[in-house]
């Protein structure tokens, strides 16, 4: 039914857009522009995920892009709707999805936008302090382009930059979580395969459950520098361990969070300085006493990017999160529950080069935790035939010595991938 | 309006400098690098800061050896900060559309490196770019960052070779090598001498071989201010080029400075980019 209403949506808006040129006149303030993007992901080790779905693929879809965008003749009313039509060969099914959908009014220093918006802050590559906003791992990880890592979150947004300074405040009433690497698609251990939870329940959509997130940014000396603030939750959810001792089943749910935190970036010397850092205060857990619920922790990251020859970049990053009240923690985690270490440190690096006039580029992104033993790399290469058809090949790797660390527990996951785009 | 006063002075402190060391230099040379220094300066006044500010409609065709055509379209930004040789630039492109909506933020001071943001719209995105990265490619195109925003004049010892015709147009020959490692060793320019824009450059790579052909085919005054309409870069060596168009030129419109920062990277200027 779900997506019956998508077709039919999407072949009306289509019938009209295309006789106009998909470009915005008087008559139609709008611009249409679009892609159509086929994507495979297949698992190379060879195994298959108990129970899971498309055999060795981890991912096989066929993707169509719809951006609309419109504004009024002064520009200070405008409409963005980026809007996917899909059919994933992996589950067999048709489906649709809104990636974003907002209206805004700019006038002077004030800026509102409300509807679903993709927020990113702070200033790392693949690795977030203050960038507390929904995450799809499960689709960067099979292939999918970067944008797809980031999930809209279904807020209110206004800025409001009255001088040098700019303010943004988020308030965001209906939660959306992380999505992490699922087990119907990705060989995956879970230390809750014996335990059954009956499911996860998210934040009830209530005036005191609203996400709020604040922003506050400026230029200093030679720096831009940003403060942030967030209240809400936790994006990946936690199952309660008394239930699941008592019942052996449980309901997953997503505690509450806390994050201050500040970024910088500048210029020094021949390439761009990155700095972040945070305090993730774990409202629910504020003494590390409650097993499950994370802990309080602190977040560190810098960075450093330059170019070492002509039409290439280096990234280098190094992160750290450190558990707070690590002794409570160790002193009430009940036997049989793999410890988690204080530390969890990755070193990161990204390398890009463009070739023959940008119409090749090599990149390769690798992350390796020395505190966890753990990597992850991903190779990619993209040609880009005419401005308009490209081809993406690349694979994503993962390794670790142990099951239970982030990257470590996707080591039998490997997979390579293939995407064939084409914008309208 | 006030440009005019603007570059006297600006040439003033250049040309002292210059006349102070006179007595240390050899006569000759020294007179003609003199001359040299002032027609460069003259020259990038002319090409990159013409009027307090500017817009245009920038089409980019980017030309393989095998004839197969990309295209680029953008809107250009330009505004002078006040009182110095400091600019901005704001650009937006329209296309292709893996680009759309992207942005640039350019802010160029004289002897120190520029400040550049790029936005990336499919994830919100306000992200620095490396100073070093002003040698790469500016959008695939056979222009690098420096030949858009331009190179300080001061980065280069400038001598005048000759004076000479150039399709019928009186020119200074204007011979300039980097002080420090650049993307080319030596770089010959013919400057028109009634505008002091450049009509034609070579870029010679470190092979001292002919790397690069700059080409100012059609020049138009608008709003008073000579204008390179229709200009080229070819690469010699990969038989690549790019032509270029600027439509839709204006001057002096009084170009907010709020459009120049990291806001309108978000939230481009709906006005000044149709």
């Amino acid at each position: 039914m779900r997506a019956k209403t998508w077709i039919s949506t999407l072949s009306v808006v289509l019938a009209l857009c295309f006789p106009l040129e998909a470009q915005a006149n008087k008559n139609f303030p709008f611009e249409v522009h679009g892609f159509v993007v086929g994507t495979a992901a297949l698992r190379t080790t060879g195994e298959r995920p108990p129970g899971g779905v498309g055999g060795d693929f981890v991912l096989g879809e066929a993707r169509l892009r719809l951006d609309v965008a419109g504004s009024t003749s002064s520009g200070s009313g405008f409409l963005q709707f980026k809007g996917d039509l899909f059919h994933d060969a992996v589950e067999n099914r048709l489906d649709g999805e809104i990636r974003e959908l907002y209206g805004g009014y700019t006038d002077g220093p004030v800026d509102i936008r409300a509807g679903r918006q993709i927020i990113t802050w702070g200033v790392g590559d693949l690795l977030f302090v203050n960038d507390v906003f929904p995450k799809d791992w499960e689709s960067f990880f099979s292939g999918r382009p970067m944008e797809y890592l980031k999930l809209g979150v279904d807020g209110v947004r206004l800025q409001y930059t009255p001088s040098a300074v700019s303010i943004d405040v988020l308030a965001i009433p209906f939660f959306t979580p992380d999505l992490f690497p699922s087990p119907r698609r990705f060989v995956i251990f879970d230390p809750m395969t014996n335990v059954a939870p009956q499911g996860t329940s998210t934040p009830a959509t209530t005036a005191v459950n609203t996400e709020v997130a604040l922003r506050v940014s400026r230029r200093l000396a030679g720096f831009d520098v940003a403060l942030h603030g967030y209240r809400g939750f936790w994006r990946s959810p936690v199952a309660p361990l008394a239930d699941l001792q008592a019942t052996g089943t449980s309901m997953r749910f997503h505690p509450r969070l806390n994050v201050y935190g500040a970024a910088a970036q500048r210029s020094l010397g021949a390439g761009v300085l990155s700095l972040e850092g945070g305090y993730y205060a774990s409202r629910d857990d504020s003494a590390g006493t409650t097993p499950q619920i994370p802990n309080s922790q602190w977040r560190a990251l810098a960075g450093y990017q330059y170019q070492p020859w002509k039409d290439s970049t280096l990234g280098l990053q190094f992160y750290s999160e450190i558990m707070d009240d690590y002794r409570n923690y160790r002193n009430t985690l009940p036997l049989g529950v793999p410890i988690q270490d204080r530390f969890w440190s990755v070193i990161s690096m990204r390398f890009t080069q463009f070739l023959r006039y940008q119409t090749w580029k090599l990149s390769v992104f690798v992350a390796h935790s020395p505190t966890a033993n753990e990597y992850f790399v991903q190779p990619e290469l993209l040609r880009r035939f005419t401005d308009r058809l490209s081809v993406r090949l690349g694979a994503n790797a993962f390794g670790g010595a142990g099951e239970t660390s982030f990257f470590g527990r996707l080591r039998r996951s490997d997979n390579v991938y293939a995407s064939v785009r084409f914008d309208f | 309006m006030s440009r005019s006063r603007e570059n006297t002075d600006l040439s003033r402190p250049l040309r002292s400098v210059i006349f102070a060391t006179l007595p240390l230099l050899v006569l000759p040379q020294a007179a003609s690098s003199a001359t040299a220094a002032e027609v460069v300066e003259k020259s990038h006044q002319a090409f990159y800061y013409a009027g307090a500010d500017m817009k245009a409609r920038v089409t980019m065709e980017l030309i393989a050896a095998n004839g197969r055509k990309r295209t680029r379209v953008l809107t250009m930004l330009r505004r002078n900060e006040t009182g110095g040789r400091e600019q901005r630039y704001f650009m937006y492109f329209h296309q292709p559309g893996d680009v759309r909506a992207t942005t640039f933020l350019v802010w160029t001071y004289p002897g120190k490196d520029d400040d550049r943001w790029v936005f990336i719209p499919a994830v919100n995105m306000v992200r620095r770019l490396a100073a070093s990265d002003s040698r790469s490619s500016f959008v695939g195109s056979d222009f690098n960052y420096e030949d858009v925003s331009g190179r300080d004049v001061e980065s280069d010892t400038h001598t005048l070779v000759r004076e000479e015709e150039l399709d019928g147009v009186p020119c200074y020959v204007i011979r300039s090598v980097p002080k420090t490692s650049a993307e080319y060793v030596r770089k010959l320019a013919w400057i028109d001498k009634s505008t002091f824009l450049p009509k034609r450059e070579e870029y010679y790579d470190s092979q001292k071989e002919l790397a690069r052909v700059f080409t100012a085919h059609v020049v138009e005054v608008v709003g008073g201010y000579p204008t390179v309409v229709k200009r080229t870069m070819e690469d010699v060596k990969r038989a690549h080029r790019t032509e270029v168009t600027f439509e839709q030129i204006e001057y002096e419109m009084g170009l907010p400075e709020g459009i120049f920062t990291q806001r309108s990277l978000q939230q481009p200027p709906r006005k000044w980019i149709q």
